[in-house]
């Protein structure tokens, strides 16, 4: 016999500007692993926060009913209190700390404020022993790989007496041993009766541990899919099933010579140098052409873009760029801009913008020479220079003196874009262009992108979100675990393709 | 607090240039934190007037007041970019003790024939100035030692040297009048006095001693001419501004700041005329300062300071090269701090082990007093000038007072509090 031990009714979360979550239902049967899959900004992680309280209760709309009783969790202790457990992508421990500190902190076994320390290790080994880690307690975590540290997070959980266990992603940044050895874990804590979550885009994973899925697109369910009628192909189609409409505006291609070439580009990881982030990458842009690279988080598109400009990620990065046939050095970010290349970075807040200072002075940055002559800098060129920038990107400010850091998001990302369109590239690479801003702000971008295309500039797409790529490209590469395991033209590529690529190339890493 | 809306088609053009009030309402605001620091000097110079009956505003205190607190200004006309760009500088007051000791040697106990010339004496101790702090600043730019760091170990070796150098707890000394001339000389009167009103003779036939009205001309033309390129500066911008259609601050409120300045400049300098005229180290501060606020206001390489300071790596991704940018900043600081154990050493007349300890504190308040941001990105040349001021015109007063030192400190120490308590409660209500 099952029951129910988690029911979310109709959960709508508002961000300002967008609408998260509109209407969602989950439901969780007692020891049962219950997958949640979705694309990126599908929601998943918003609709988890919201159950553990890291959003509060009054903050969004809808009912908890966890074990019968409604809850209203002010934040994660209370969530916590009740037994439900999240263990989120970006581990949540201190490297500098043993495994017993880590996984006792805030909640130490102590008399009078004084630690018991046999007690505290006793009590690790003990939860190592469950999770099948077999370290000393006092090892510093900074001296564990990220496998044993996912392992350490959820010996944590189980310290707290955890009912419900919720994983983000956990397997993202493992290795596929890792990985087996983490799905076999949950199997086992399923077989001691453990109610588990599991949010994943890795659809072989889901196949291969899920009960339940329940697919969440543009923050709505779909739908729940039960043991039986679990397939890749059937996830596939209802993660991405939504038609495209013309949330994008039409453009027609004049697509000229190769202009930007990389060939066989290979970079390692700036701290673990033995790890191969990007491998062997070559790729083509021509002159009026827009291409796209789709992938998953972690697909290693935003490493490669960074260490074509200025090496400004990894090391030991090898191969070649090619400028109009020609091989260019773009080993600074300095040589990098003079050499006619632009990156809009993904993280507009930390790598982007300086947010304490105004919109004129963030558009010139990347471009001081143009409105300086010998060092100083002509102030009414400058100030005419930030006005034409404001007006052709559309930005909404009542003048170029507001400070960036109190523009919204789409307005902040147009500030980025002047910035770079002020630098006159010949090469764009924009990295997740329209993250986390609205549907209007997006269509403005995405004219901005097809001017720039007319204009006859070459223009590199990263994205997450596939109708964009369909709607906005030439042509697609798809990449996976640092290789492009797909190229297709974006006239017969569909998301369905995109996404087939994707796993098959994930079979292919391992 | 979207203010996206659904695509629409690019707005109109003219309503987007002119917005005239709101520009005049937040240019107010913005030059609000610096109208108001050097509204504070003011009360605080007028509270201290008061206090000592008079002797604050007296033409040889102000002398005085400038000759103290000169060093301590040009320190933090450095001290502001190393802020600015989101470092910290411990070893300022060490590095200008080892220049003085430096300098005192080179002038009076090695036997180095020309290279004892104060003059040559003076350049080589800037290169040295300069070379010190691009050794501290390869370790914090090339190397990311955080700068609070290096700079205390180079304040333990910098004390040391200087120490060593004199020979233990020895000063050296008499340095050369025309070194001292630095800190304590007066601009020579070119144009010569005009007495105004001639001095009283006594019985015995002499002059008594501050009586009557005698000008330093040469002050006044210099302080007339700086005055009169101030208004004209400010005006020519203000033209320039509305000829391509920006509005500039109210008319009124550019009239009033010009007027006020200009008194206030003007009635300085009269004092220092009707002493022996301007100083040389006062000349020299002024000459750095409009420098500073140049560098800062209109260079490529101050706006890439304080780019770097509000988001490294978002300046280094709008290809800044940011670790060659934290080298000059600190080699700036070197020259500067050499600069400060120059004038140090001219006024007092001698090396001492102790030149400039812990005037990295007064260096560093005043540029905190001055409004820049401990994280960064936010700081003022003239905020960090008045900053300075303020603190000097704390430690005169209360001097003349006959406040305890130790007193002294405690004050320093809560205006400092204040000012930054003041900051940030500001920001918070914005």
């Amino acid at each position: 016999m099952t029951s129910t031990i988690l029911e979310m009714r109709d959960i709508t979360k508002t961000f300002p500007g967008v609408k998260a979550l509109s209407n969602v239902n989950l439901s969780v049967e007692e020891g049962e692993i219950h997958a949640v899959v979705g694309e990126n900004g599908a929601g998943k992680s918003t609709l988890m926060k919201v159950l553990s309280g890291v959003y509060p209760s009054g903050t969004y709309d809808g009912q908890i009913i966890f074990q019968g009783q409604e809850c209203h969790f002010k934040g994660i202790h209370d969530s916590e209190h009740k037994g439900i457990v999240i263990i989120h992508q970006e581990l949540a421990l201190v490297p500098m700390l043993s495994i017993a500190e880590n996984i006792f902190l805030g909640n130490e076994r102590a008399r009078y404020g004084v630690i018991d320390w046999d007690s505290n290790e006793a009590r690790t080994a003990e939860l190592l022993k469950k999770v099948g880690l077999r370290e000393d307690p006092k090892t510093l975590i900074t001296h564990i790989g990220v496998g044993k540290q996912q392992l350490v997070e959820i010996a944590k959980a189980l310290s707290k007496e955890v009912k419900l266990l919720i994983l983000d992603e956990p397997t993202a940044s493992l290795s596929e041993k890792d990985s087996q050895a983490l799905l076999d874990l949950l199997l086992e804590f399923k077989r001691q009766g453990m109610t588990s979550i599991l949010i994943s885009h890795k659809l072989n994973e889901v196949n291969r541990v899920a009960d339940k899925v329940t697919v969440i697109r543009d923050g709505r369910t779909i739908e729940t899919l039960t043991r039986q009628e679990i397939s890749e192909d059937r996830i596939i189609t209802s993660m991405v099933g939504r038609s495209l409409d013309d949330r994008y505006p039409p453009r027609e291609p004049r697509i000229g010579d190769v202009v930007f070439e990389v060939r066989d580009w290979s970079v390692y990881h700036p701290i673990h140098a033995e790890r191969q982030v990007i491998k062997n990458i070559n790729l083509k842009v021509r002159k009026g052409e827009v291409v796209g690279i789709a992938g998953l988080m972690g697909a290693g598109r935003t490493e490669f873009a960074m260490s074509l400009f200025g090496r400004s990620y990894g090391r030991r990065i090898s191969g070649e760029v090619l400028l109009n046939g020609k091989p260019v050095d773009l080993s600074t970010v300095g040589k990098a801009v003079q050499n006619g290349i632009a990156y809009v970075t993904e993280d507009r807040k930390t790598y982007g913008l300086n947010l304490i200072d105004h919109i004129k002075h963030n558009v010139t940055l990347a471009n001081l020479g143009g409105v300086s002559s010998g060092g100083v800098i002509d102030d009414m060129r400058e100030m005419s220079v930030a006005n034409d920038y404001r007006k052709k990107t559309n930005i909404r400010a009542s003048s170029v003196y507001q400070l960036t850091g109190n523009l919204s998001g789409g307005n902040q990302q147009k500030v980025v874009l002047s910035k770079w369109l002020f630098a006159d590239p010949e090469v764009l690479i924009l990295d997740e262009p329209t993250r986390g801003i609205d549907v209007g702000a997006k269509y403005e971008i995405y004219t901005i992108i097809a001017r720039l295309a007319a204009e006859g500039k070459a223009i590199i797409v990263i994205s997450s979100e596939m109708p964009e790529l369909l709607g906005i490209t030439d042509r697609i590469y798809v990449m996976n675990e640092g290789r492009i395991v797909g190229e297709m033209a974006a006239s017969d590529a569909s998301q369905e393709k995109i996404m087939r690529a994707i796993v098959r190339g994930e079979g292919k890493a391992s | 607090m979207s203010t996206d809306s659904a695509p629409a088609p690019q707005s109109g053009t003219a309503e987007d240039v002119k917005q005239g009030p709101r520009v005049a309402v937040s240019a107010l605001t913005t030059n609000l934190r610096e109208y108001g620091l050097i509204i504070a000097l003011i009360v605080i110079m007028l509270f201290f007037q008061y206090t000592t009956s008079g002797t604050l505003f007296k033409p040889v205190n102000l002398s005085n007041l400038v000759q103290q607190n000169s060093f301590i200004i040009v320190m933090a006309l450095g001290m502001l970019l190393v802020i600015v760009a989101g470092y910290i500088d411990l070893s300022v007051g060490s590095v200008a003790g080892f220049i003085g000791a430096l300098a005192a040697m080179m002038m009076v106990i090695w036997p180095l024939g020309i290279f004892s010339n104060p003059l040559v004496v003076s350049i080589v101790c800037l290169i040295v100035g300069g070379l010190i702090g691009a050794a501290q600043g390869y370790w914090i730019a090339y190397h990311r030692i955080p700068s609070f760091i290096v700079t205390l170990a180079g304040m333990l070796i910098f004390r040391g040297i200087c120490q060593a150098l004199l020979g233990g707890g020895s000063s050296v000394g008499p340095l050369p009048d025309s070194f001292k001339a630095l800190s304590s000389g007066f601009i020579p009167d070119v144009i010569g006095p005009l007495t105004l009103i001639p001095p009283t003779v006594n019985a015995a036939g002499k002059t008594i001693l501050g009586s009557g009205l005698t000008l330093h001309m040469t002050t006044v033309v210099l302080g007339l001419i700086a005055v009169l390129a101030y208004a004209y500066f400010g005006f020519r911008t203000r033209r320039k501004r509305e000829l391509h259609g920006y509005e500039a601050e109210p008319f009124t409120l550019f009239v009033i700041k010009t007027l006020v300045g200009s008194a206030l400049a003007l009635f300085l300098v009269f004092q220092f005329a009707t002493y022996r005229g301007l100083p040389i180290v006062l000349l020299v501060m002024g000459v750095l300062i409009s420098l500073f606020v140049f560098v800062t206001k209109r260079m490529t390489i101050g706006r890439r300071i304080y780019a770097m300071g509000g988001n490294a790596k978002a300046a280094q991704l709008s290809g800044i090269n940011t670790e060659r940018l934290t080298l000059w900043v600190f080699v700036n600081m070197g020259v500067l701090s050499a600069l400060g154990g120059l004038i140090i050493a001219a006024r007092l007349g001698q090396a001492v082990p102790a030149a400039g300890l812990g005037s990295e504190l007064d260096v560093i308040a005043a540029v905190f007093i001055g409004g820049a941001s401990a994280m960064g990105g936010v700081g003022q040349v003239i905020g960090a000038v008045v900053g300075g001021f303020i603190m000097g015109v704390m430690n005169n007063g209360m001097s003349i007072m006959g406040v305890n030192v130790d007193w002294q400190q405690v004050v320093k120490g809560l205006v400092l509090l204040g000012a930054v308590i003041f900051d940030v409660y500001n920001k918070n209500k914005a």
